[in-house]
């Protein structure tokens, strides 16, 4: 079953995902897939994450693909603009790759290369648009295509923004330009989930919450400070610090969030930030 | 010395589709040296706008929108002029539009694009500013420029890297879609947030030869 047909059944939906090495050596990353493999329904590869230079998402997602994995390709703006988007795409889809992630990306001076030219060309919503455009046989100029592509395309949301208003409407615009499935940022307070599903379950689309592995206490205070929309609670900042086991602990957290959120949405998508090896112990530890 | 053209009469007309009584207001600055707020200009587009059944309540000249003390002096105080219509029409280069937006509580269309920059910019002090895009969308956009006030230039925003109005790549820098959302709500055109704008046009910002042989445009001859 491909992963499209698969949103379509209704099944509840795993997801985690790989970041590509900076450099050529891509071994520890294809070990990391390798252990998820029949546990999870599709691999995100990230698209030069944090605005780190760093191997493609394209052929990373190519190579995962040669292995009989299912990758998703993601896509940001940052770095491209709506010829090479549209090129990618393209190629993407000559390389047998049908799922894509389509999203603005953090700017360029909070990367490795903060002296980069920001592109942004397109944005999140329009790169949908223009993803069902080549779907219909036309490029952004209107130009016909010799062939088409088909893609599974998804989208991101922050459901703990503030304030979620302006986010609510953008994530109702990428619905409109045919987002099919949501991957939402790392998610640690499950009564503000709740009341994010209920402001849009209304529009019927899959949403897959993020759960990103803690690794300290100090990573979550650092989160808390710095990353737009996520907040740890106290309760599981203390839990990591005064744990002896930073791992088992971990794991622990991100289990019982996923038991949690899993009958509030329709998937899980798991952000290992480096510990890639955990995500199999997270999902024994969820029963999933 | 910014340059700026009109925009075409059917894109006037598009962007003001919803209103009824509009007011005109006037730059005597640049845009005048441009033709883009002369005389015969705005009378055309009154006479147009008249025949689609359209009120013009009233005009006024600034001989700089963007010099804050001319616009307090000569628009603000003729407040009576203004107060009824619907919204104001500004013949300007994109930050005396901004300049007017940021001081009313009305919706500010633009009647004209801003191409480029010959001399000096605007010296309204503030935020505002124009990047001379050729295609000004601020009538989408509550009178705040989305390509200068975004980092990353953005028409359907806020990233997700928005964070309580701050953006994301500095602390204490507003969040340009924040600003945009908070203004649109408080002159009640959410509606117009929602929209998908469409994608920009980057040749536009590529001067017309006409515009190239203007003295204005060229400070060295
Ligand atoms: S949209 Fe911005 S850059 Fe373009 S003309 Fe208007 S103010 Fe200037
Ligand atoms: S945080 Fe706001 S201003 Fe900054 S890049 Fe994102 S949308 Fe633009």
């Amino acid at each position: 079953m491909s992963f499209k047909e698969k949103l379509k059944s209704g099944k509840f939906i795993i997801t985690s995902e790989v970041g590509p090495p900076k450099g050529t050596d891509i071994h520890v990353l294809l070990e990391d897939a390798e252990l998820l493999r029949g546990r999870v329904d599709a691999i995100n590869v990230t698209d030069l994450q944090s605005s780190v230079m760093r191997v493609g998402s394209l052929v990373v997602c190519h190579l995962l693909k040669q292995k009989g994995h299912e990758p998703i390709f993601q896509v940001t703006c940052r770095d491209r603009n709506r010829l090479a988007l549209q090129s990618d795409l393209l190629s993407a889809y000559v390389l047998g790759i049908e799922n894509v992630l389509a999203l603005t990306g953090d700017h360029p001076v909070l990367g490795d290369h903060p002296q980069a030219k920001p592109v942004f060309d397109l944005d999140s919503v329009s790169l949908i648009q223009a993803i069902r455009k080549l779907e219909a046989g036309y490029d952004l100029a209107d130009k016909e295509l010799q062939g088409k592509p088909k893609f599974c395309v998804g989208a991101v949301v922050n459901p703990g923004a503030e304030p979620l208003e302006p986010q609510l409407i953008k994530f109702e615009q990428k619905i409109r330009a045919g987002a099919e499935f949501i991957q939402t940022q790392a998610v640690y307070e499950t009564d503000k989930f709740v009341n994010f599903i209920e402001q849009v379950k209304q529009f019927k689309v899959p949403i897959f919450a993020g759960i990103v592995l803690l690794k300290s206490a100090g990573m979550a205070r650092f989160m808390n400070k710095n990353v737009a929309g996520v907040y740890v609670p106290d309760n599981l900042i203390k839990e990591m610090e005064q744990t002896k086991d930073k791992s088992a602990q971990s794991i622990e957290i991100a289990a019982r969030l996923i038991k949690e959120l899993k009958p509030l949405c329709q998937g899980i998508h798991i952000m290992p930030i480096g510990w890639d090896k955990k995500v199999p112990l997270v999902l024994d530890a969820a029963g999933l | 010395m910014l340059v700026s053209e009109l925009k075409s009469m059917d894109e006037i007309k598009e962007i003001l589709k919803q209103e009824q009584k509009i007011f005109f207001l006037a730059c005597l600055g640049c845009s005048d040296a441009c033709k883009s707020s002369s005389k015969e200009e705005l009378d055309n587009l009154e006479e147009a706008l008249k025949s689609d059944g359209k009120t013009i309540t009233g005009r006024v000249d600034v001989d700089f929108l963007c010099n804050k003390v001319l616009v307090k002096i000569k628009f603000l105080r003729n407040k009576d002029k203004w107060e009824g219509a619907d919204s104001i029409l500004v013949f300007s280069c994109g930050v005396g539009v901004q300049a007017v937006s940021k001081i009313i509580r009305k919706t500010v269309y633009p009647a004209a694009n801003t191409k480029n920059l010959g001399g000096f910019q605007g010296v309204w002090p503030g935020e505002e500013r124009c990047a001379q895009c050729g295609n000004c969308v601020l009538d989408l956009t509550a009178g705040i420029c989305p390509y200068t006030s975004c980092a990353k230039s953005m028409l359907n925003g806020p990233c997700g890297g928005s964070n309580e109005g701050e953006c994301e790549v500095e602390k204490g820098r507003d969040c340009g879609w924040y600003l945009i959302y908070e203004r649109l709500k408080a002159i009640n055109k959410l509606a117009d947030f929602k929209k998908i704008r469409p994608l920009r046009d980057h040749s536009r910002m590529l001067p017309k030869k006409e515009t190239r042989g203007l003295d204005f445009y060229a400070i060295d001859r």
